[in-house]
């Protein structure tokens, strides 16, 4: 099944154009949080390019996922300032915290875990961003603390 | 925002069906096309009051650029909201500025009050914001130690404060690109146009031709400052040269370097010097179609840039017959989808075209066939924020500083383990001694230096006997380092090199595109040397040890080969943070390799796990997380931990409460 909702945002772009392709998927991507199978066939269709041509593009840059987001999209960064204050033990406790690898969702749907390259303020690191909010200076205790903190709001709704 | 509102009085005409040439002039300086005292005193007052020199209420300034907003700034503006609900007598405006480059002490809060200096305060989060305004507008000591105060003309200085261009962060800072970051406010093209915004762009469309403008950026010597160092002047007049029914300029705003920020500050602290630099750079090469190639990672940049355009528009300072000189200019902001390698041009460009970012080989260069096929110039963010400066300074205001073969400014971002982290802009030439102990305050901790790592992935490690080097271009590269796009990610002696090589490594095989062999096959080879060399013995199966030994008298080899047959700039200096950690810090390597020691004590497998017995509660943390059931001992009484067991993951001394684990 095509999802209909996909139209409103496929129109935009005039059909057809090659280079309105990764705009296109990063707009899918915004409005449902993932590229579904269903997406990937519909913009190939609209842009008059094989599904296999859109897929490729598609895995080939970081920005893209196939699956759906957790509730709480938790992202670590892993560029060199952080790297030097300690963000691989972040990465390694989170992981542990979350039972999930990068890149995958916990079974409940609550949190996602993705490891960015560089956010870009490197004066704060270790960095770490929760659905965009960022926590600055996030060591393994304090990210814990984030993740626990979190997760007890959630339960309580 | 209403073109009405720039108008003196009913003698102007300019509007979009007919723009005036004197517009920006008009603005600032004169001359008019009429002279009317009225209109005169309109504008100097106007100008007076968007540069803030006269107030008529108090003004608090807050930084939040994406740094100022990982800092907390985002609830001290809430706070600061309050505050001013409560005391409305106060009538104080807020506004909203972009990062003035001192990220250690963010959330920073400016208060000007009227007819005084503005003053600098560090760190205000929300919790501080009521006790600090109460006491700076009820004239009773501040609570906290001021950073310092703005100079200012005609305003009563504030007594025993420091100016903050004598803050030792700031002293030695020569601040042309970040003039106005943190200083004006980014969503306003006027107050940009009240401090010389936009008169570069005017200037230049009315006094010289495309041509004289590529000579004029030629002359100045300004050079790429995304890394590869190539004269700017020069692409323009290739692609000048190429004559075709269309072509494009782009912005390069793809920041991929972990550990530089400078592009995302200036776009968030200063959007219209981005934009003028390039409506110039596009008059220079005869581009009418514009393109800003920018991060998605960078949502508060692309919003600041987008709000630009649309009132640079709205003021007819982009789109159709600019200043009516006969130029027009589209832009379009395009979200790259985070991949390192689009920052290298060719990538970029198939990158807006909608296909893989691959790079292809070069010649043909963009500035002859590029995006669509037409010629185009891809300029990097600092490069082009450099330009409406020099066009409007003269070449020799430029040139005057520097050294023999860079001119200008280089913008540095300075993170890692050094005191005061931030953007630092100095003159080219500045040792880097300078910039690592006298502007960024040294090592903290009384840790002892260790290394520099200079131009991100595709840079190297600068050692401390390196460290009186004057930076620039070609001194970088003696010492086998490069400037890269300007991350300083300062390293101290609990930094292992051999672990920052292979983060690097790891780093590079996951952002290499695939299209080469060398780079693709390459890189993930040396990766798995590196890890191999920080195997500890008992995780060696078989004759592992014999591959790890022939597979380090290959590393070298191997890298001259990555470098030697890579199709593009990113595969061609891959090897850099290896080659260059071998080269200065040699002795750690071979602690590795022979002893299969780390003398910085940081790769964990190497590193013998003990319990010391004083500390341990007994609480058996360590054991319930141990993966290998290597630590043993009953509730509360000391644990031990059998080595023989121990595979070295390190898991007990993250979750140890007491610090009881020690790892050497």
């Amino acid at each position: 099944m095509i999802a209909p909702d996909l139209d409103p945002i496929v129109s935009k772009y005039p059909a057809g154009r090659r280079e309105a392709l990764i705009p296109l998927l990063q707009d899918v991507q915004a409005a449902h949080g993932y590229l579904s199978r269903e997406a990937v066939v519909r913009v190939g269709q609209y842009l008059k390019l094989p599904a296999s041509k859109v897929y490729g593009v598609a895995t080939f840059y970081n920005q893209f996922r196939f699956q759906p987001l957790g509730r709480y999209h938790v992202q670590l960064c892993r560029g060199t300032a952080c790297h030097v204050k300690g963000s691989s033990q972040t990465l390694s406790a989170v992981e542990r915290t979350l039972q999930v690898k990068p890149g995958q969702t916990t079974r409940d749907g609550l949190f996602s875990l993705e490891v960015v390259a560089c956010l870009g303020a490197c004066g704060l690191a270790p960095l770490m961003a929760v659905n965009g909010e960022f926590h600055a200076d996030a060591t393994s205790e304090r990210a814990i603390k984030v993740i626990k903190t979190l997760r007890r709001e959630a339960t309580k709704k | 925002m209403d073109v009405d509102f720039v108008r003196c009085c009913g003698e102007c005409w300019h509007g979009p069906g007919r723009p005036c040439p004197q517009l920006v002039e008009c603005l600032t300086s004169g001359p008019f096309c009429h002279e009317a005292r009225a209109c005169r005193d309109t504008r100097q007052a106007r100008n007076a009051r968007l540069r803030r020199e006269t107030i008529t209420r108090p003004v608090i300034y807050i930084g939040t650029g994406t740094c100022g907003l990982g800092a907390g700034a985002a609830k001290t503006v809430a706070a600061v909201r309050r505050y001013l609900e409560v005391h409305a007598h106060v009538r104080a405006e807020i506004v909203e500025v972009g990062c003035i480059g001192l990220c250690v002490e963010e959330p920073l809060l400016d208060v000007q009050l009227v007819g005084r200096t503005r003053l600098s305060f560090p760190r205000v989060t929300e919790k501080h914001v009521d006790s600090l305004l109460d006491s700076v507008f009820g004239g009773t000591p501040f609570p906290v130690t001021p950073l310092g105060q703005f100079r200012g003309a005609n305003v009563e200085g504030w007594p025993d404060v420091a100016y903050l261009d004598e803050h030792p962060f700031f002293a030695r800072q020569t601040r042309w690109v970040l003039a106005n970051c943190g200083i004006l406010d980014p969503t306003s093209l006027e107050e940009y146009v009240a401090r010389g915004g936009y008169a570069g762009l005017a200037r230049a469309l009315r006094e010289r031709t495309p041509a004289e403008l590529c000579d004029f950026i030629e002359r100045a010597g300004l050079r790429g400052r995304g890394g590869g160092g190539f004269k700017t002047g020069t692409k323009w007049k290739i692609a000048l040269k190429h004559s075709a029914d269309q072509k494009y300029m782009v912005c390069n705003a793809d920041e991929g370097d972990p550990g530089a920020f400078m592009d995302r500050a200036v776009i968030e602290g200063d959007p219209h010097r981005v934009l003028e630099g390039l409506a110039l750079a596009a008059y220079g090469i005869g581009a009418s179609k514009a393109y800003i190639y920018i991060r998605a990672e960078y949502p508060l940049a692309i919003r600041r840039l987008q709000h630009a355009m649309a009132q640079a528009k709205t003021f007819g300072l982009l789109g159709r017959n600019i200043l009516d000189s006969g130029f027009s200019l589209e832009i379009a902001l395009k979200q790259g989808a985070g991949a390192f390698v689009c920052g290298e041009e060719t990538a970029l460009l198939h990158s807006i075209e909608g296909r893989r970012g691959m790079p292809r080989p070069r010649p043909p260069f963009p500035a002859v066939r590029g995006l669509f096929g037409k010629p185009t110039v891809i300029n990097n963010v600092e490069t082009l924020a450099n330009v409406p400066a020099i066009v409007l300074n003269g070449e020799e205001w430029f040139t005057s500083i520097g050294t023999e073969t860079s001119k200008g400014t280089k913008v540095f971002a300075l993170s890692g383990r050094v005191a005061r982290t931030g953007l630092v802009e100095v003159a080219m030439g500045t040792p880097l001694r300078q910039i690592v102990f006298d502007i960024g305050g040294g090592i903290p901790n009384g840790k002892a230096y260790k290394a520099v790592q200079i131009g991100g992935p595709s840079g190297g490690c600068i050692p401390s006997q390196h460290l009186d080097i004057d930076i620039d271009y070609e001194s970088l590269k003696r010492v086998g380092a490069m400037m890269g796009s300007g991350g300083l990610v300062v390293m101290d002696e609990s930094t292992c090199m051999v672990d920052i090589a292979k983060f690097f490594m790891d780093f590079i095989q996951r952002e290499s595109c695939g299209k080469c062999i060398p780079c693709r096959e390459g890189t993930r080879r040396m990766l798995e040397i590196l890890e191999s060399l920080s195997r500890s013995r008992r995780n060696e199966k078989e004759f592992e040890a014999l591959e790890r030994f022939r597979s380090v008298m290959n590393l070298e080899h191997l890298a001259q080969v990555i470098q030697d047959t890579s199709l593009c700039g990113l595969g061609q200096s891959a090897p850099n943070p290896v080659l260059s950690t071998l080269r200065w810090f040699r002795d750690e390597y071979e602690a590795h390799v022979y002893d299969r020691r780390c003398p910085a004590k940081a790769c964990g497998e190497l590193l013998e796990y003990t319990i010391d017995e004083d500390k341990c509660t007994g609480c058996s943390v360590c054991v319930k997380n141990c993966p290998s059931e290597a630590i043993v001992g009953t509730l509360k009484s000391p644990h031990h931990v059998i080595p023989e067991r121990c595979i070295a993951c390190g898991t007990c001394v993250d979750v140890c409460h007491f610090d009881a684990v020690t790892a050497a």
